[in-house]
């Protein structure tokens, strides 16, 4: 290829990569929040706040103890400035009268926001099959379909109301999939989560539903950590979807999640995520670190545990959603579209841990990277000298766009069991010059043979996708990458 | 028929890449209804030609002009100009991973469609359309469903080209080495397809090596390139005697 051509080439698919953030605007609203900074004192504060059981206020602190001696992890293929934690506020929640008993009394302003976000939380708009916990700053504002829900037995609610109400279920599992010392974000995390959803599928039922949750963040200076933690019982069988943007601010904003689930014997978990945090402007200035944990505990036989994630957003991400197959037969899936523009960096992938008996695994990640940009598939499958007959299949395949991106990919594999079978296959391509002429050759514009590979690149991971996150995801995909040339 | 009109003018062409001159004051003047043959030896600039006709963005062209129906097309992106009608078959068809044949060619066609100004058309009225294509260069529907070009033998590969020649109905086609890597029967279908397709109102360039094709295909003019220039143009006995000859004989000529 020639560097002239090189050139025109870039500069066209430059000018189709960068579309502008559209969700980037901010909300004015009438808020309390805490002062910026953390010590127990803080953390003894917003246990009394938000009117918590004694045994969530020592699971805080002795994670915020675990936390000090901690250190940030360095090991990632990331490059960051350590957040000054010292210069985040902890707690941020709009103002509210009292309990909210119905919509009405909530903030039009976030209901605006939400609107504008596409999540429409008034009765008349509702999504037909999806009930909803938006999230705003540090609380959840509203959930949808819960009386619906109710019906079947399955409770959906913040994790803050979880705690009042099922605090029996909370003590019993939280914390037991993600220990707070498993990493120094989850023991931060454990500290100082504010909310999040619950969702408690039991016995036998399949929801009816599929249950998501919208998260933002608005407040510029705080940091979201939010907790979800989804109990599937027996036999049971949920959907749940995620969504998360943020306004565009010049200053980095922190992001700490956990996310746990459980799935006992014969349920079934399928956990989507569509992530499009604000990912820093052209030049890397700005955009949220994005570092979660999110871990399923497939507790009993034939349970299942599926992740697919779309990550598009966030500066910095640092994710790892991984399964623990212990239930014999277990299955555990990862299937993952990273997008990284500009100067995004992300280090994502999973790990899959065999300890029960014919457990099988399937990972699938689809890495694009376009700009200046860096994005790594990390993994690791780690097979139990127990898990006999265990099998794990995996498949990472990077595509790059332009000159200057870049993709990594590190593969651990541990096997302890000769009886084992591990497949891994790996690609790297490139959407190169000869491609693109052969497309605008046959009449195809420059934006739909983009398009084109790109949707063929990620298809064997969207169509996991939950139907209604299926279009929004390539729609995102189109906003970052391929819609109209602006 | 028609009075002989010049579907493609090419005046003293020249053009070059990363600074290396290919084309050296080219001239080539093809009429609807005619078939052209460009043969000459490895490196005498016959495929750049046929990218620079198609507007491919490694080629500068540093002088003359490319008219195509009377309207120069320097400027045009490659897209406009196959919304034109220009087309080329690829030496070398290019594999597209993860984008299925028939989304390709569907999105081919209503892109060419809606650059015309009609309407596009649905899956299913293009699925008889590209049936009827396919069944000229004698290709199963099966093929719809593989990749563009992935895993396709060397006549497949060939055969998809003429399949999309046939698809957008073009009236310029250059055929850049298609018989090249084909046996006998891969080759017949091929040129009972590049028959078919050939009207008094349309023109086409075979790029080729071999007399062979020619058999298949006769020409209305046989052009020798050398060193980026026409240096010879004749009918087709011209060929035969390259054939026996060689393109020694021109050369040592000149």
């Amino acid at each position: 290829m020639t560097n002239q051509s090189n050139k025109t080439l870039n500069t066209n698919i430059t000018k189709l990569v960068n579309q502008p953030y559209k969700y980037g605007f901010s909300t004015n609203v009438e808020k309390e929040s805490f002062d910026k900074g953390l010590n127990e004192n803080v953390i003894r504060l917003l246990s009394q706040k938000k009117e918590e059981p004694e045994f969530l206020l020592n699971f805080r602190l002795k994670a915020y103890r675990r936390w000090k001696e901690m250190e940030c992890p360095e090991w990632a293929q990331l490059k960051f400035i350590e957040s000054n934690y010292q210069n985040i506020i902890y707690y941020s929640a709009p103002k509210l009268r009292k309990k909210l008993n119905s919509l009405d009394e909530v903030d039009p302003e976030i209901l605006k926001t939400f609107e504008k976000l596409g999540i429409s939380l008034t009765e008349q708009k509702r999504l037909t099959n999806v009930a909803v916990d938006a999230v705003f700053d540090s609380v959840s504002i509203a959930t949808t379909f819960r009386e619906e829900l109710a019906e079947y037995g399955v409770i959906f609610c913040s994790i803050s109301e979880a705690v009042k109400e099922y605090p029996d279920l909370i003590e019993k599992y939280l914390g037991t999939v993600v220990p707070i010392g498993d990493n120094y974000f989850t023991a931060l995390n454990s500290a100082v989560f504010t909310d999040g959803s619950f969702c408690y599928i039991p016995k036998g039922v399949k929801c009816p539903l599929d249950l998501s949750t919208y998260f933002r963040i608005n407040e510029e200076n705080s940091g979201q950590f939010e907790r979800t933690l989804i109990i599937a019982e027996e036999s049971s069988q949920v959907s749940y979807l995620e969504g998360c943007t943020a306004p565009q601010y010049d200053e980095n904003q922190l992001h700490a999640a956990v996310v746990e689930l459980i799935a006992l014997e014969n349920a079934d978990i399928k956990y989507s995520t569509v992530q499009n945090w604000y990912a820093g402007d052209t030049q890397g200035k700005g955009g949220i670190y994005n570092f979660v944990t999110k871990r399923g505990l497939c507790a009993g036989k034939n349970s299942k545990i599926s992740w697919t994630q779309v990550e598009t957003g966030s500066s910095v991400t640092w994710k790892y959603p991984s399964c623990i197959l212990v239930g014999e037969n277990s299955q555990g899936e990862f299937y993952s579209v990273a997008l990284t523009n500009n100067y995004q960096q992300t280090d994502t992938g999973t790990k899959m841990i065999h300890v029960g008996k014919n457990t099988r695994s399937r990972i699938v990640s689809k890495g694009i990277s376009a700009g200046n940009s860096k994005n790594s598939y990390r993994g690791f499958v780690n097979v139990n000298n127990k898990a006999i007959g265990a099998r794990n299949y995996s498949q990472c395949d990077s595509l790059l766009i332009g000159n200057s991106s870049n993709a990594n990919t590190f593969p651990f594999i541990f096997v302890q069991n000769s009886t084992a079978k591990i497949e891994h296959e790996a690609s790297t391509s490139k959407i190169g010059e000869e491609q693109i002429f052969y497309f605008l050759q046959r009449s195809i514009s420059l934006e739909k043979a983009v398009e084109l590979i790109i949707s063929g690149f990620c298809r064997e991971v969207f169509t996991e996708l939950p139907l209604e996150f299926a279009a929004e995801a390539d729609r995102l995909l189109s906003l970052k990458l391929e819609g109209s040339v602006g | 028929m028609n009075t002989k009109l010049p579907i493609l003018e090419i005046k003293n062409l020249k053009a070059s890449i990363e600074d290396n001159q290919i084309l050296k004051t080219l001239n080539l003047k093809i009429n609807k209804g005619e078939i052209h043959a460009i043969m000459g030896p490895n490196g005498s600039g016959k495929s750049t030609l046929s990218k620079v006709i198609a507007g491919h963005p490694a080629y500068t062209v540093n002088d003359g002009d490319i008219l195509f129906s009377g309207e120069s097309i320097l400027t045009l992106e490659p897209e406009e100009r196959s919304h034109l009608g220009i087309f080329l078959a690829f030496q070398y068809p290019i594999e597209i991973p993860g984008v299925s044949n028939e989304d390709f060619l569907y999105l081919s066609y209503n892109s060419k469609l809606k650059a015309e100004g009609k309407e596009e058309i649905s899956p299913i009225e293009f699925f008889s359309v590209i049936t009827e294509k396919l069944s000229i260069v004698d290709m199963s529907p099966t093929f719809l469903t593989r990749n563009v070009n992935e895993g396709f033998s060397g006549g497949e590969k060939k055969r998809n080209e003429i399949v999309q020649m046939l698809l957008l109905d073009s009236k310029l086609s250059i055929l850049d080495e298609t018989d090249s890597g084909l046996d006998i029967d891969a080759l017949r279908i091929i040129s009972k397809g590049i028959k078919t397709f050939m009207t008094e109102e349309k023109a086409i360039v075979l790029i080729t090596h071999y007399q062979r094709l020619l058999d298949y295909v006769q020409p209305d003019f046989i052009h020798v390139m050398q060193n980026g220039k026409i240096i010879k143009t004749g009918t087709s006995d011209l060929a035969k005697e390259l054939e026996q000859k060689g393109y020694e004989w021109l050369t040592v000529k000149e």
